[in-house]
C-alpha cells in the first residue's frame, strides 16, 4: 500500500513513530499528483516546493522532540477561494487571475501553525457559483470515476484531489451544497459545519450569510480531526461562534443507542434516482439494527428553499462582488473614463454565471422589489429554520440523499441554469438554516458512480454527525471500491 | 407673496477614536497616503468587519448629548454604490435601525431659545479620499485614491426641517460643534474634514404647512460658507418663485470662489443604494446598563455651563459665554475660583491680561499654576503691589512660571507707600518742576497728571498713584 492510500491517522502514527518522514509522505502525494492530475485537473496552482519546505521543517521539529499536532506534516489541498498570503488566490475567476492576497485566511493560519504542507489550490466554479466546476474561468475538473462526468461543485477540485489520493485532506467551502454535492459525486466525506463554527475570515465571499469552510476526507475520523483544528472562535469574524470546540475525535466511538433518526420525506421526489432512494432505506435499516429509532420527518417549508436561496445568495453576491472594479487589485479592463473602466473590468473579468447572479441579486435588492424578493426570501428562511427547530425537537439527526442523482455528464446541464441549480436541491435548506451536515459515501450506483447520503444535526452538533457516519463507515461493503479505479476511464475532451 | 425658508441639515462627524470602525488601523490625520490601511479597510477579498466598541460608546455619548433616544437594538446595513473611494463598493451604514432616534438641540437666537429637533443619529464608515489630476473625476487624466480615511467611524446627524435661515443654520452648527466637543465624541475640525455638513433647503408660502421643492446643497466647508450658501440659495429660489417659476429638485455645490450655488450634473432617476442588512455583522445590541453608565459620566453641556457660570459666580453673560466657548479657560477659571473668591475680578483678569499674555507667550490655558495667580491677585488686593506692577508681573509669570512674591522681592517691586516713604519723592518733583506747579495752581488739571507721572517714574512705578495724587495736592497747597 502506498503512503497516499493511507488514512490521515495512519500517516500521523507513522510519522510520529518516525517510520516515515513528512517529506516522504508529502512526496508520495506529489508523485500521485504527477500521475493523476493530467487526467482530472483538480488544481489551479501547484505548490510542491512550498509543501516540501513545510514538510522538512516539521521533520526537523519532530527530530528535535517538539510537541507536534497530530496533523503536523500531513499535507492538504485548499480551495482557491481561501486567501493564502503571498500565494495567488483566484476564485477561478479571470478577475482575480493574478491576485496575490497580502494576508492569510484564519483557517490557513491555523494550518500553517500546525505545519500542514500545502500541496496546491484547487479548482472550483468561479466565485463558488456552480455545481460542476464547469464555471471555472480556467478549465473543468473531471470526475475520477468517469472522466466524462462532472466532479460536482463548486468545490470540485478539492473533492477530486482527496478521492484520487492526490491529497489526504482538503478544504472546501459550502454556500448551498458546494462541499456535500461534490463529496457525493466523488465518493468521499464532505462536511458543511454549522454556520459560525469555522472562521470565514479570508474566505472570499460569495454569500456571506451562507458561506462556510469545511473539510473533505476519506473517512469520518480524518474529517473530524481536521474540523477540530479549524473550528473555534475567531475575533476577526463577528459571526464566528464563541462556544467551546468539543473533542470530535475522542468522542467518535461513543455509542448513540436510542438516538432518533428522522428520514426526510421530500414532498416532490420526482427527479430522485430510485437507487439512491433505496440506499436511504438501506442505511436507515442498518442504523435501526444498531439501536437507533427511525421515523419519517416532513419538512413542509423546504420546498421553498431553492427559491429563497436563489434570491438571498445572489443578493449578497451582488454586493460582495461589487469591489472587483479594477481600482485596487485584480484584472483591469482599461478604458478612457471611470465608468468605462468599471464596465470593461467587470464585463471582461466575470464569467456568465457570475454575471447572471449579480444581475439577479441587484434586481432583488432594488427599490420597489426588495420587499417582494429579498425580504420575502428572508421570511421563508426563518420559516425553514423553524422547520428544522421543530424536527430537532423530535429527532436527533436527519438523513436524506445528498444529491438526487449521481454525477451528471460534463455539458449536460451547462446550458440550463435551473437544472443545474436543482442538483443542489437537497443541500440548500441546511445551508439556509445554518445547521451542520455531512455527506457520507453510501454505495455505488449501477452505473458505477458513487453517491452519498447526507446527515444533518442541530447547530454545533457536528460530533453527532461523525459518530453516525462512523457506524456507516464500519459497516461499509468491503467489496466496493473506496477510490476510483487506478486506470481512468477516458472519454471527455477538454 | 411672502415666503419662508425651510432648512434641514445632515451633519457628518468623525468620531474621536484611536482606531477605525471595523478594524484596528489608526485614525490619525495627515499620514502618508495609504499607510493607515489593512485588508479590512481596503475591503480586500475575504476580509470581515468587527465592531470597535469605543466608536459605539462615542456614538452613544453623542446621541445622549443630543437628547436622542438610544436604541438598544440597532443594526448595520450595506449601502451599495460604485465609486473608487469606496473600497468594498458598499458603505456599512445604519439605514433601517439607527443607533438613536429623535433628539433636539436648543440654541439662543436673539435672546430667544429655539429648539431644533433631530430625526436620527446613526453610525457609518468613512470613505477614502480622491485626488484628481484635473477638476473632477470625469475631466481628469488620472485620479489618485488615499484610503487612510476609509473606515474611520462617522456619525451622521439628521435634523428635522426646523431651521429658517442661513444664520440659524450657522448658529445651530456652532452650538452643535461645541456640544459635541464637550461630549468628547469628536474634535469637530471642519478644516480636517472631521465635521461636514450638507443642507436641504426649500421655500414655502408663509404659514403653509407643506414643504416646497428642495435643493440639496453640498461642499460647504466652513460655518460661514454654510450661512452664505444657504442665504444665496434661499434668495435664488425666492427669485424663481416670485417670477412665477418653480424650483426643480436638484443637488448643487457651493462655489466658494464665485459665492454661488452650482447645480451638479443630474443623472436620470434617483440613485438606488439597494440597502440590505450587513450579513458580516451581528445586530448591535446595547444594554440599558451600559447606556446608563455612559449617561452618568456625560460631561456638562455648554448650555448648562453658561447658565451655571452666571448663577454660581455671578458672571456676565458674555463672560460665561467666553468661559464656555473656550473650555480650558473656563476650567482654569473654576480651579482658581476655588481659592479666590472675588469672582468678577478674577474673571476680568483671566479674560483680559491672562488670556492676552498666554497668546503673547503662545502657551496653553492652564500654563500658570493656579496658586500663583491667586498669590498675585492677593498681593494686589492687599496693596503690596500696584496694578501696573501686577500686569507686568503676570506677563513675567506666564513666561517663566516664577512665583509673584519672589519676583517682587527680587526686583524690589513692592509698592512704595505711606507718607514717609513718598514725601521725599513728592518734594523733589515739586522743587524741580516749578512751571508745572504754577500751571496746576493756574487751574490746569493736566499739569497735576504730569507731576504724578514724575513721582511714579521716580518710584520706579512702585508708588500708588492715588496716594501720590493726594500728597501732591496737599503739599502744593501748603
Amino acid at each position: 500500500m502506498e503512503l497516499y492510500q493511507k488514512t490521515v491517522f495512519e500517516l500521523s502514527r507513522l510519522m510520529n513513530s518516525r517510520e516515515v518522514s513528512s517529506v516522504e509522505v508529502t512526496q508520495s502525494f506529489l508523485d500521485r499528483i504527477k500521475e493523476v492530475e493530467p487526467h482530472v485537473r483538480a488544481f489551479i496552482t501547484h505548490t510542491p516546493s512550498m509543501a516540501l519546505e513545510t514538510a522538512s521543517l516539521v521533520d526537523k521539529k519532530r527530530l528535535n522532540g517538539d510537541n507536534l499536532h497530530p496533523l503536523a506534516g500531513v499535507p492538504l489541498a485548499i480551495k482557491d477561494n481561501i486567501s493564502t498570503g503571498g500565494l495567488r488566490t483566484t476564485c477561478a475567476s479571470k478577475i482575480l487571475e493574478n491576485y496575490i492576497p497580502p494576508y492569510d485566511a484564519t483557517v490557513f493560519k491555523l494550518i500553517k501553525q500546525v505545519g500542514m504542507p500545502l500541496l496546491g489550490k484547487t479548482n472550483m466554479d468561479e466565485f463558488a457559483m456552480g455545481s460542476s466546476t464547469e464555471n471555472s474561468a480556467f478549465f473543468t475538473t473531471r470526475n475520477p470515476w468517469d472522466l466524462e462526468k462532472v466532479p460536482g461543485g463548486s468545490s470540485g477540485g478539492s473533492a477530486v484531489a482527496v478521492s484520487t489520493g492526490m491529497a489526504p485532506l482538503a478544504l472546501g467551502s459550502d454556500t448551498g451544497g458546494s462541499i456535500r454535492q461534490p463529496a457525493s459525486f466523488c465518493g468521499l466525506y464532505g462536511l458543511r459545519p454549522t454556520y459560525g463554527r469555522v472562521s470565514r475570515y479570508g474566505l472570499i465571499a460569495f454569500a456571506s450569510s451562507l458561506d462556510q469552510i469545511g473539510p473533505f476526507a476519506m473517512n469520518p475520523a480524518d474529517c473530524a480531526l481536521l474540523l477540530e483544528l479549524l473550528a473555534g472562535h475567531d475575533p476577526l469574524d463577528s459571526t464566528s461562534y464563541p462556544g467551546k470546540v468539543p473533542g470530535y475525535v475522542s468522542s467518535m466511538e461513543e455509542r448513540l443507542d436510542g438516538m432518533k433518526v428522522g428520514v426526510i420525506k421530500h414532498s416532490n421526489e420526482k427527479g430522485f434516482d430510485p437507487e439512491i432512494k433505496d440506499a436511504v432505506t438501506k442505511i436507515a435499516n442498518l442504523l435501526e439494527k444498531e439501536g437507533f429509532a427511525i421515523d419519517q420527518v416532513e419538512m413542509p417549508r423546504t420546498d421553498y428553499g431553492l427559491g429563497a436561496y436563489y434570491l438571498i445568495a445572489p443578493s449578497e453576491a451582488s454586493s460582495n462582488l461589487g469591489r472587483y472594479d479594477g481600482v485596487r487589485y485584480g484584472f483591469n479592463g482599461g478604458g478612457d473614463n471611470i465608468e468605462n473602466m468599471f464596465s470593461r473590468t467587470r464585463g471582461e473579468g466575470f464569467g456568465p454565471e457570475v454575471k447572471r447572479r449579480i444581475m439577479i441579486g441587484t434586481y432583488a435588492l432594488s427599490a420597489g422589489y426588495y420587499d417582494a424578493y429579498y425580504l420575502k426570501a428572508m421570511k421563508v428562511r426563518t420559516l425553514i429554520r423553524q422547520d428544522y427547530e421543530t424536527a430537532f425537537k423530535k429527532f436527533d439527526i436527519l438523513i436524506g440523499p445528498t444529491t438526487p442523482t449521481p454525477a451528471f455528464k460534463i455539458g449536460e446541464k451547462a446550458d440550463d441554469p435551473l437544472e443545474m441549480y436543482l442538483s443542489d436541491i437537497c443541500n440548500i435548506t441546511d445551508a439556509l438554516a445554518g445547521v451542520p451536515s455531512l455527506s457520507v459515501p453510501a454505495g455505488m450506483h449501477s452505473n458505477n458512480m458513487p453517491f452519498g447520503l447526507q446527515f444533518t444535526a442541530p447547530p454545533f452538533c457536528e460530533g453527532r454527525l461523525f459518530n453516525v457516519a462512523n457506524y456507516i463507515y464500519r459497516n461499509r461493503d468491503p467489496l466496493l471500491p473506496e477510490r476510483p479505479p487506478a486506470s481512468f476511464r477516458k472519454g471527455g475532451t477538454e | 407673496m411672502e415666503y419662508e425658508v425651510v432648512i434641514g441639515l445632515e451633519i457628518h462627524l468623525e468620531l474621536q477614536t484611536q482606531s477605525k470602525l471595523f478594524c484596528s488601523c489608526s485614525t490619525s490625520f495627515g499620514k502618508e497616503p495609504n499607510t493607515n490601511c489593512c485588508p479590512v479597510c481596503l475591503g480586500l477579498p475575504g476580509s470581515l468587519p468587527v465592531f470597535n466598541r469605543k466608536a459605539i460608546e462615542l456614538a452613544v455619548t453623542a446621541a445622549l448629548a443630543l437628547n436622542s433616544s438610544v436604541q438598544l437594538n440597532s443594526r448595520f446595513d450595506r449601502k451599495n454604490y460604485h465609486y473608487p473611494d469606496l473600497p468594498k463598493a458598499y458603505q456599512v451604514s445604519q439605514y433601517e435601525k439607527p443607533i438613536a432616534l429623535g433628539g433636539c438641540l436648543e440654541l439662543e437666537i436673539d435672546d430667544q431659545v429655539k429648539k431644533v429637533n433631530l430625526e436620527r443619529v446613526h453610525l457609518e464608515e468613512e470613505a477614502g479620499k480622491l485626488i484628481h489630476s484635473g477638476d473632477s473625476i470625469i475631466g481628469s487624466d488620472y485620479s489618485k485614491v488615499d484610503y487612510n480615511r476609509a473606515g474611520i467611524p462617522l456619525l451622521e446627524i439628521v435634523t428635522k426641517p426646523d431651521l429658517c435661515s442661513g444664520h440659524e443654520a450657522r448658529l445651530f452648527l456652532e452650538e452643535l460643534r461645541m456640544l459635541l466637543l464637550y461630549s468628547g465624541a469628536s474634535d469637530c475640525k471642519m478644516e480636517e474634514g472631521s465635521l461636514r455638513c450638507d443642507a436641504n433647503i426649500s421655500l414655502r408660502p408663509m404659514g403653509s404647512k407643506q414643504l416646497g421643492t428642495k435643493a440639496e446643497v453640498k461642499n460647504m466647508n466652513s460655518f460661514k460658507a454654510v450661512e452664505m450658501a444657504l442665504n444665496y440659495e434661499a434668495e435664488r429660489q425666492r427669485q424663481i418663485l416670485i417670477s412665477g417659476g418653480s424650483v426643480i429638485q436638484q443637488t448643487c455645490h457651493w462655489d466658494e470662489e464665485e459665492k454661488v450655488t452650482v447645480p451638479l450634473r443630474s443623472k436620470e432617476g434617483s440613485s438606488d443604494y439597494r440597502y440590505f442588512p450587513e450579513p458580516d455583522l451581528l445586530p448591535l445590541l446595547l444594554e440599558e446598563k451600559e447606556v446608563n453608565i455612559i449617561k452618568s459620566v456625560l460631561p456638562e453641556s455648554p448650555m448648562d455651563r453658561r447658565l451655571r457660570f452666571q448663577k454660581e459666580y455671578g458672571l456676565a453673560k458674555s463672560e460665561a459665554s467666553l468661559f464656555t466657548s473656550n473650555r480650558p479657560l473656563g476650567e482654569y477659571f473654576e480651579i482658581v475660583a476655588l481659592k479666590y473668591k472675588d469672582y468678577s475680578n478674577l474673571a476680568r483678569w483671566i479674560q483680559g491680561d491672562y488670556l492676552y499674555q498666554l497668546r503673547e507667550a503662545g502657551k496653553s490655558e492652564s500654563a500658570l499654576e493656579p496658586d500663583k495667580l491667586v498669590e498675585l491677585l492677593n498681593l494686589l488686593d492687599n496693596g503690596d503691589i500696584n496694578r501696573p506692577v501686577a500686569k507686568e508681573l503676570l506677563a513675567e509669570m506666564v513666561r517663566s512660571g516664577e512665583s509673584p512674591s519672589r519676583l517682587v522681592n527680587e526686583k524690589g517691586l513692592k509698592q512704595i507707600s505711606g507718607h514717609d516713604m513718598l514725601l521725599p519723592l513728592v518734594e523733589k518733583v515739586i522743587n524741580e518742576n516749578p512751571d508745572a506747579v504754577n500751571n496746576y495752581l493756574g487751574g490746569k488739571e493736566k499739569a497735576l497728571k504730569f507731576l504724578i507721572g514724575q513721582v511714579m517714574a521716580l518710584s520706579g512705578g512702585r508708588a500708588d498713584p492715588g496716594e501720590v495724587k493726594k500728597m501732591l495736592i496737599s503739599k502744593i497747597a501748603e
